[in-house]
């Protein structure tokens, strides 16, 4: 069965060494093929001979081998539900694997399709279809040859079966075998070797039932552009760049392209602390936002400064040459930046990319920009994230992909290309329509949300669900316990619930109870799979998009009133003053009393007249929690704010109708300070028990550098901050209040939150315990332990938590170091995301209620630009730029006439001066909200000055403003606005 | 087990093209040198080791004191064993590790009772390292020890085992699996007995999956125990056919 083979293999590792590795060849590797006669099958056929696909280039049934590039390329079509019966060799996937780690894990999703009917033939072990590597053969005509060995065997063996007299008796035709290339060396040579060939896009392009599968073609250039001139310095090879990098000539890093300039953005480099900044388009040289690129510093006499300009690029057409104008308006922009670069003292380190470590590149949610030739396939893309270049593309659907929002992806960028070339890869559905804007969002926050699979639903309970007695021998009973939920309204996930009672020796007892989620999503199946890939449950406007499957979110974990449901229980003893006494932990049965909003549950507690037991339990906690906030306080822990704001959303268009600040009642902190609590017990616990592998949550202290701006904005109102520990900032922004602005501590706060760094979570082994800190709490160690609903960090403590206390078993992975590690790396990344696509669709939705309605609001001044005031709204918790100079275009969309007005900018406070008018940071303002949809896929809120009043810039507004033209021009002082209806 | 190298594919097999419980190729040769009293040579895979025994013979100097038979073993590893090339003194750290396995897994073996105030020299050299040394290396002296007429209660022979990401157990770890970070158990066993001489982890095992693969490599030295006895047969064949000694058996 097995022969052995011994091949030698030679690598770098400062030396030449010689490897030499079995290599076992063996005779019991089967083909895959329903067809086949021979093959001991160890598998269900993947591969059958009922073949439905026509192709005019090979008019019979096949199978299709498709070679490295192809896989590489032409992903977007595989994944198309087109190709069947294809063979995928070992040799292509491992090429595969070797060079784009995500296409690998595109091709696998479409091999473990079984509907595909793709079969891996792992030729490289097989003992007719290996290639030894000749002498003088580099690896890649090894692999080619090695390929065309594999296809040219599976074509005979397949005929071999299909040569018997039964066979030619039932009249089928014989399936025959296509090598799929895009390398014109294979293609020629398998011609050569007769075997049955084509290039992708002729493949394609010959399915005469798919006309548009074309489209998904990955294109590398197009026809007219092969004689146009270079635009862009070439790349240096990869070899280069080493050899720079080596020399320390050349610096590496992630490139970041500014979302406000397309002409600029920066690299991070480990050295310098913000980077290297990139201005110009040759010294962006291809660049797209994420790229590890190669970059030379320039001399620090050509260094210049982030332009703080936002520009934005204009229109162009697929068959625009460079225009002249364009070229001479980003010459004008990089001049000024550099003279006043010379003046500011601001300059940064400045470079120029000089080549291309790895493309990051993705797929890009976007529209296609219209054309202004009819009945061209050739066109633009315009990207969704402005970081992201525009993008050519063929398509012939552009008629129907008009308004939809589409997806592209790019295939390269060549020098005589202003903009890369790229695919279409598939619509999203009609531009402004709820499911494709949310639909966008989840995309472009990489939030994985299809339904889930069958395999994973399978590992659910089965319904009806029943308790069974072993069930309640495990656990406590604590069904007469007056438990009781407090959530928002709506909330149908009820992962927490509470009970205080009176203990015979005059202490209290207090419980939190939790989901046990654990119980019923074991480890390692399919389903636990999947809730750690997607790490969190994503709340969009209006949508949720589950962690885990709505039987167990919304019914059998969630804890509602008056059902008995399984929970996980952090009990503890304390005296009046708050102080623990002991605590326990068990898994328990609870049947929660009745599940409240936090406004029921704050009415019951203000109400004196109820004395039931749920009231009576709810003021004890109530009590308890004020006690517990104050004691955090007083260690430090910081209140921040950031502007939160809830829509109310009509049920059947999923539009908002109203939106409104959300509210902050007592109860709110009630629940917040135990499950703080519990967190931070549960925390201690497990470090304890699992000083190597246990999941907390840290918060770093900021580096002081990042509370700069605050300071400084701190001081042009008179007031100091100390940054230097959470309680010194804590006291000082306690500290800044005024009189005659009552938002002002309100916006000192949002900067703070602004300063602070991301909470991780992080594996106890990995961290010397003074780095387990969260400094926003002031606790030297933390945790998740109260929303496994939502957050599969929770999951994964609670099933330490089990382990310690002997509730539950361990498994291996459970105490592996690297794999939580790794656990914890997606964890902070699907947070963050989720956390970005939750903004994403408040902005979203902020837009929609704009449509078509203009409204003056108060608002007041957060921080003074250059070129404009960025102004926050507190009644939407809205936050927009107020452009103070116009260009001639009118960067906010509204034609404007020449106007006059002229503001000055002060470096030194701070400050924006037109005439005796004065903003300063903080200063009230009213500002005219309008939607401007101009373009269509940036809808934008346009905040236009109403007061205080400058003539020729703030809006007009009618018989009204007319007593204000009269008035004085008003000063910083005047605070007399009005709301208008 | 992040970072760790999948040391088995979707399609079922190893980076060698070996499925889960295949032992690595086996050749073996008895009676390789004339000067000692036994000798073996063994090759598992690219692992090539080569084994000599002197004695039984008398005790020297202070050991004569007691009554047990003395194993004295002694392990090296060619410079020019591994594709790095290294000067290994004699007696580092790693050979004077293996030199005490080797002690504990052999004394396991031989009858003592039979030996007592003797003394049995064990020389293993690995000529080519590819994983596994230590258990190729327990294979060949047990040959040698045949080789040599010493009387053994059962061949005692060593095999590795391994656990791959997807939890299935592997026989026999070679080099590049070695490297690529998977546990690796190594276990010497009396196989009919059933009897663990000596077993040693590279990295904590998770209880669920220790009982599954130390039976892998039980199963493995059940096999290796095969291609031994069949070897140590055809060895008799062959140098009794000489003297017409093959007939009697
Ligand atoms: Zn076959």
């Amino acid at each position: 069965m097995q022969t052995l083979r011994e091949f030698t293999r030679k690598t770098k590792r400062g030396n030449i060494l010689k490897i030499v590795r079995e290599h076992y060849l063996r005779d019991d590797i089967g083909c895959g093929s329903d067809i086949c006669q021979h093959c001991f099958q160890n598998d269900v056929y993947a591969l059958t001979a009922d073949h439905d696909l026509q192709s005019s280039l090979f008019k019979y049934p096949h199978y299709l081998v498709l070679d490295t590039n192809v896989v590489l390329d032409q992903i977007d079509v595989l994944e198309e539900d087109v190709l069947r019966n294809v063979i995928i060799l070992t040799t292509v996937l491992n090429e595969v694997k070797h060079k784009s780690s995500s296409i690998y894990k595109r091709i696998n999703e479409i091999i473990h399709d079984r509907r595909r009917n793709f079969y891996v033939f792992v030729n490289e072990h097989h003992k007719d279809t290996y290639a030894d590597r000749e002498p003088d053969e580099t690896a890649n005509d090894r692999n080619d040859r090695a390929i065309r060995i594999a296809t040219k065997w599976y074509d005979n063996h397949l005929k071999s079966s299909q040569v018997s007299k039964s066979f030619q008796r039932s009249g089928r035709q014989v399936t025959r075998v296509v090598l799929l290339t895009d390398d014109a060396g294979n293609r020629a040579k398998a011609e050569a070797e007769d075997i049955l060939v084509a290039t992708a896009s002729e493949y394609v392009k010959s399915l005469s039932d798919h006309p548009l599968l074309a489209d998904k073609l990955s294109h590398k250039t197009f026809a007219n552009e092969k004689q146009a001139l270079p635009q862009y310095p070439p790349h240096l090879s990869l070899r280069e760049i080493l050899e720079g990098l080596k020399q320390k000539k050349l610096l590496q890093g992630s490139f970041q392209a500014s979302r406000e300039n397309y002409l600029e953005g920066n690299v991070n480099v480990e050295q310098y602390e913000k980077g290297i900044l990139i201005q110009g388009r040759e010294s962006l040289n291809r660049a797209v936002d994420g790229d590890i690129v190669a970059i030379e510093l320039l001399p620090q006499s050509e260094w210049s400064a982030p332009s703080e300009i936002v520009l934005e690029e204009k229109n162009v057409y697929a068959d625009d040459l460079p225009s002249e104008e364009r070229t001479e308006e980003e010459k004008v922009m990089l001049q000024q930046v550099r003279a006043a670069a010379v003046v500011d003292a601001e300059r940064t380190p400045t470079g120029r990319i000089v080549g291309i470590v790895r493309r990051k590149w993705r797929q890009y949610c976007g529209i296609l920009q219209p054309s202004l030739i009819e009945d061209t396939s050739r066109h633009i893309f315009v990207p969704a994230d402005r970081k992201i270049p525009r993008i050519r593309i063929e398509t012939r659907q552009a008629a129907t992909l008009q308004n939809q929002r589409i997806i592209v992806t790019i295939d390269n960028w060549p020098r005589n290309s202003r903009y890369p070339h790229g695919h279409f890869v598939r619509s999203l559905g009609p531009l402004g329509d709820m499911n494709t804007e949310n639909e966008v969002i989840l995309l472009e926050h990489d939030v994985p949300h299809c339904k889930f699979s069958e395999e994973v639903l399978s590992f659910l309970p089965k319904m009806p669900w029943t308790i069974t007695p072993e069930d309640y021998a495990k656990r406590v009973d604590l069904r007469d316990l007056y438990i009781c939920s407090v959530d928002p309204p709506g909330c149908t996930d009820i992962d927490d619930a509470l009970h205080c009672r009176e203990l015979e020796n005059g202490n209290l007892e207090v419980g939190v109870h939790i989901a046990d989620v654990s119980h019923f999503i074991r480890p390692g199946n399919a389903l636990d799979k999947e809730a750690a890939a997607r790490g969190t449950t994503v709340y969009l406007v209006g949508k949720r998009i589950d962690m885990v499957p709505e039987l167990l979110s919304s019914n059998l974990c969630s804890l509602v009133g008056g059902v008995e449901r399984f929970a996980f229980s952090c009990v503890w003893e304390m005296d009046k003053e708050a102080n623990i006494i002991k605590k326990r932990f068990h898994k328990s049965v609870i049947k929660s009393k009745r599940a409240m909003t936090y406004e029921e549950a704050q009415v019951l507690i203000d109400d004196s007249t109820q004395d039931n037991e749920i009231a009576k339990s709810l003021r004890h906690l109530n009590r308890l929690a004020k006690i517990l906030k104050k004691r955090r306080m007083d260690n430090g822990a910081l209140v921040l704010a950031s502007p939160e704001i809830r829509f109310q959303v009509d049920s059947e268009t999923h539009e908002p109708l109203e939106v409104e600040v959300k509210q902050l009642r007592d109860t709110n902190s009630m629940v917040e300070e135990f499950m703080l609590l519990a967190n931070i017990s549960v925390a201690e616990h497990i470090a304890a028990e699992f000083s190597e592998c246990a999941v907390l949550r840290r918060h770093p202290k900021p580096p002081t550098t990042n509370f700069d701006p605050l300071i400084k904005a701190a001081r042009y109102q008179g007031f100091e901050i100390e940054t230097e520990t959470g309680l010194s900032l804590s006291h000082s922004l306690d500290k800044c209040v005024k009189a005659d602005n009552p938002y002002f501590n309100t916006m000192i706060r949002i900067l703070t939150t602004r300063c602070m760094m991301q909470a991780v979570y992080f594996i106890s082994g990995s961290l010397q315990k003074e780095e387990f800190f969260h400094y926003g709490l002031a606790a030297p160690i933390y945790t998740h332990f109260t929303s496994p609903i939502r957050r599969y960090s929770d999951i994964m403590v609670h099933r330490l938590l089990a382990a310690s206390i002997g509730a539950d078993s361990t498994y291996a992975q459970l105490l592996e170091r690297k794999s939580n590690e790794e656990l914890c790396h997606n964890l902070n990344y699907r947070h963050k995301m989720a956390q970005y696509a939750g903004r994403a669709s408040v902005g979203l939705n902020t837009h929609l209620f704009f449509r078509g309605k203009e409204e003056d609001e108060e608002g007041y001044v957060l921080f003074v630009r250059k070129n404009a005031l960025q102004v926050l709204i507190p009644k939407y918790g809205l936050e927009g730029t107020l452009y103070l100079k116009t260009d001639k275009d009118g960067k906010d969309g509204h034609e404007r006439a020449k106007s006059t007005v002229v503001f000055t900018f002060s470096e030194e406070d701070h400050t924006q001066r037109c005439g005796n008018v004065v903003f300063h940071s903080f200063d009230p303002v009213t500002v005219r909200l309008s939607l401007d949809s101009s373009n269509v896929q940036h809808e934008k809120l346009v905040f236009r000055l109403v007061k205080p009043y400058i003539k020729g810039f703030s809006v007009e507004t009618g018989s009204e403003s007319a007593a204000d033209v009269a008035a004085p021009p008003p000063t910083k002082k005047t605070k007399k606005n009005q709301k208008k209806k | 087990m992040a970072g760790r190298f999948e040391l088995l594919s979707e399609q079922g097999l190893r980076l060698d093209g070996r499925r889960p419980h295949e032992l690595r190729h086996i050749k073996c040769k008895m009676g390789v040198f004339e000067q000692p009293d036994g000798s073996a040579y063994m090759e598992q895979g690219n692992t090539k080791v080569l084994a000599a025994v002197y004695g039984p013979h008398q005790a020297k100097g202070k050991k004569t004191e007691t009554n047990d038979v003395i194993i004295n073993c002694q392990y090296s590893q060619a410079t020019f064993s591994t594709s790095e090339r290294k000067n290994r003194p004699r007696g580092d750290r790693k050979s004077q590790e293996f030199k005490m396995y080797l002690q504990q897994a052999l004394s396991a073996a031989i009858k003592s009772e039979l030996y007592p105030r003797s003394q049995i020299d064990v020389y293993v050299e690995v000529l080519q390292a590819d994983g596994a040394n230590y258990a190729v290396s327990l294979n060949a002296a047990t040959l040698a020890l045949i080789d040599a007429g010493i009387c053994l209660n059962e061949f005692v022979v060593a095999c590795t085992a391994s656990l791959s990401k997807s939890n299935i157990p592997l026989t026999d770890i070679s080099n590049i699996e070695e490297v690529s970070g998977g546990p690796k158990l190594t276990v010497a066993a009396l196989p009919t007995a059933e009897k663990i001489a000596f077993l040693e982890m590279s990295e904590r095992f998770h209880i669920d999956h220790l009982e599954t693969v130390i039976e892998t490599a039980m199963a493995g030295c059940r096999e290796i125990r095969d291609i031994l006895e069949a070897a140590v047969k055809e060895h008799l064949i062959h140098i009794g056919s000489a003297a017409d000694w093959g007939r009697v058996c």
